[in-house]
């Protein structure tokens, strides 16, 4: 056993390298960055642009298609009802994400443990992706003890089966010789698990929050639509909603901007994390590089 | 002096303990019949004594991958036996030989950097990264890659990878060594100079090596027994020594002796390939 230590006498050649050390990739060359971000935004610039232009040469009365200027001086003007909306719809979508990745990963978790497990619950979790959800809400409106945790089921309903089937699939589809591996050093389940299925699941996992994510956010916002009058003065899209039933078009469209630049967001926020855990192994993270 | 004599007696390792002394593994008779109906093994029976470097030479499908997988205790036979004669058994009774296994992928951790990836097997033997430290790095530097203990694998390339491989293998300081054709994937420079790491670090420690090629070159130049088999069902055709004396460098390569055996091996082979047609 102790060979390593005694057998120093005998002279080993020891490995030669021919290969090259790797070096630091080569990042981005500084113009080529700045064009990453000056495209983008003259991009936006230009079509905002033609938005006031069109507005204004075509003179289209505000409750029709009010200017971007307009749509801007109604988001400060009615931040207020805006932001405390805004606000609700934030807490839906992140409490429904959290919940939706807690039993997601739990549940692919214990199916890959035991088949018979995943013959039982697989199905039902497919029923419920494939129901459109305002076809459900309703139901749950009724049933959910309040029109917020109605929303927040509604949310979670729709977030969570794209983690569950991206984990399961991820842990699932581990190298076999790994596991032989892993077998063959005595490796205990737990350990099997945490240092070789989720570590390989980690990639699927996180292309299954970036869709949940937005999808939580749409979903909360079609329960909100489909609770009506029933979630008076609740979140965003009850503030959209009313803003066309009364012609308030302007706060319409700042009602709109924000919800879109929160899924901008989210998208971001969750593209960045992926991007963060995987960026040193994934090939999804990486610069190709020839 | 004693040197001298320590060489003398490592360049033949077999020599030594094969005579007389019980074999680190029996395969008595051993069958393999997979679920889907492929007799993958049939009646295979062969002694394995410590410090050989046998090469398992056939055509592909001829069930060298499904022998290595048995001994390793992947997947159970379907008929016949195999014993541990010298290793410690635990309390069920089952022998616990110090096995390591090289696949033919470098078979590495994705996420894990180098370092982890050596350290995998004493960590799943509950040993700390910190008291695994001088013995990860010790394997790296057996395999030349104690410089890139930090990097990921996908920074290294196909040999660097397999040194990797190698260095996860030697980390447990194992009393058996399992190659499954570990270099195949290699182009030839790099796979020259691996096989002669791997001789070197084979002198050097004395493991028994079962290590498995289609190469008749390779298993010529590695080992001192070369078990060909054939396919369809699986089972061995020849047992063949190579009496050669250790160290083997690069000379050997080009030697009178190394072309016999390199012949008498070939011609095993087609003989084996032969008695099936299945070309
Ligand atoms: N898991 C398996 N299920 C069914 N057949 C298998 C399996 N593994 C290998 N075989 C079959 O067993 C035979 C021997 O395979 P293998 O040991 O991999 O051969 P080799 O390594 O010599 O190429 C082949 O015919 C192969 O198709
Ligand atoms: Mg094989």
């Amino acid at each position: 056993m102790s060979a390593i230590e005694t057998d120093k006498t005998v002279d080993i050649a020891p490995a030669e390298l021919d290969e090259p050390a790797p070096v630091a990739a080569p990042s981005d060359s500084l113009g080529e960055r700045i064009l990453k971000i000056v495209i983008p935004i003259a991009m936006l610039a230009l079509l905002v642009g033609l938005w006031a232009w069109y507005v204004k040469a075509y003179n289209v009365p505000h409750y029709i298609l009010p200017s971007p200027w307009l749509v801007a001086q109604t988001l400060v003007q009615d931040w207020g009802i805006l932001s405390a909306a805004l606000l609700v719809t934030l807490k839906i979508t992140f409490s429904a994400l959290a919940i939706a990745l807690v039993g997601g990963v739990g549940l692919a978790v214990v199916m890959t443990q035991s088949r018979w497990i995943e013959i039982a619950i697989y199905p039902y979790a497919v029923i419920l992706q494939v129901t459109p959800i305002v076809a459900i809400a309703p139901l749950i409106l009724i049933y959910a003890p309040t029109t917020q945790s109605a929303i927040l089921i509604c949310a979670w309903i729709v977030a969570f089966f794209p983690v569950l089937s991206n984990t399961a699939q991820g842990l699932k589809s581990t190298d076999h010789n790994l596991l032989n591996l892993f077998e063959l050093y005595g490796a205990s389940r737990w350990q099997t698990l945490f240092l070789l299925k989720m570590p390989n699941a980690l990639p699927y996992f996180l292309a299954g929050l970036r869709i949940a994510g937005g999808l939580a956010l749409i979903a909360a916002v079609v329960a909100e639509f489909a609770a009506g009058s029933a979630g008076a003065g609740s979140g965003l899209a009850f503030r959209l909603q009313e803003a066309g039933f009364r012609l308030k078009i302007p706060r319409l469209f700042s009602a709109l901007l924000l919800l879109s630049a929160t899924g901008v967001v989210i998208f971001f926020c969750t593209s960045m994390i992926s991007h963060l855990l995987l960026r040193r192994w994934h090939e999804s993270a990486l610069k190709r590089e020839n | 002096m004693t040197i001298d004599t320590a060489k003398a007696d490592l360049s033949s390792p077999a020599a030594t303990s094969a005579v007389a002394s019980k074999p680190l593994i029996a395969l008595k008779g051993v069958s393999k019949v997979f679920s889907n109906g492929t007799t993958a093994l049939q009646n295979m029976t062969m002694d394995v004594h410590q410090g050989e470097f046998i090469s398992l030479l056939g055509p592909s499908g001829c069930g060298k991958s499904t022998v290595l997988r048995i001994i390793a205790g992947l997947g159970d036979v379907s008929s016949g036996a195999i014993e541990w004669p010298t290793s410690g058994h635990d309390a069920t009774g089952k022998a616990t030989p110090e096995i390591s296994f090289v696949f033919q992928e470098p078979t590495l951790m994705p996420w894990a950097t180098v370092f982890n990836n050596v350290w995998l097997p004493l960590r799943l033997k509950g040993v700390s990264k910190t008291a695994a430290r001088e013995d990860v790095l010790g394997a790296l530097e057996m395999v030349g890659l104690e410089k890139f203990a930090d990097a990921y694998p996908r920074e290294l390339s196909g040999g660097m990878k397999m040194r990797v491989s190698i260095a996860r293998a030697l980390v447990t300081r194992p009393k058996l060594l399992l190659m499954d054709e570990p270099f195949a994937a290699l182009d030839e420079i790099t796979r020259f100079k691996l096989n002669n790491d791997l001789l070197h670090l084979w002198e050097k420690f004395g493991w028994t090596v079962i290590f498995v090629t289609h190469s008749v070159f390779e298993s010529v130049y590695l080992s001192n027994r070369i078990v060909v088999m054939a396919a369809r069902p699986g089972r061995v055709v020849n047992d063949m020594p190579v009496d050669a004396a250790y160290p083997r460098e690069e000379e050997f390569r080009t030697s009178t002796v190394y072309n016999d055996y390199c012949r008498k091996a070939s011609n095993a082979l087609h003989q084996a390939m032969g008695a099936n047609d299945h070309l």
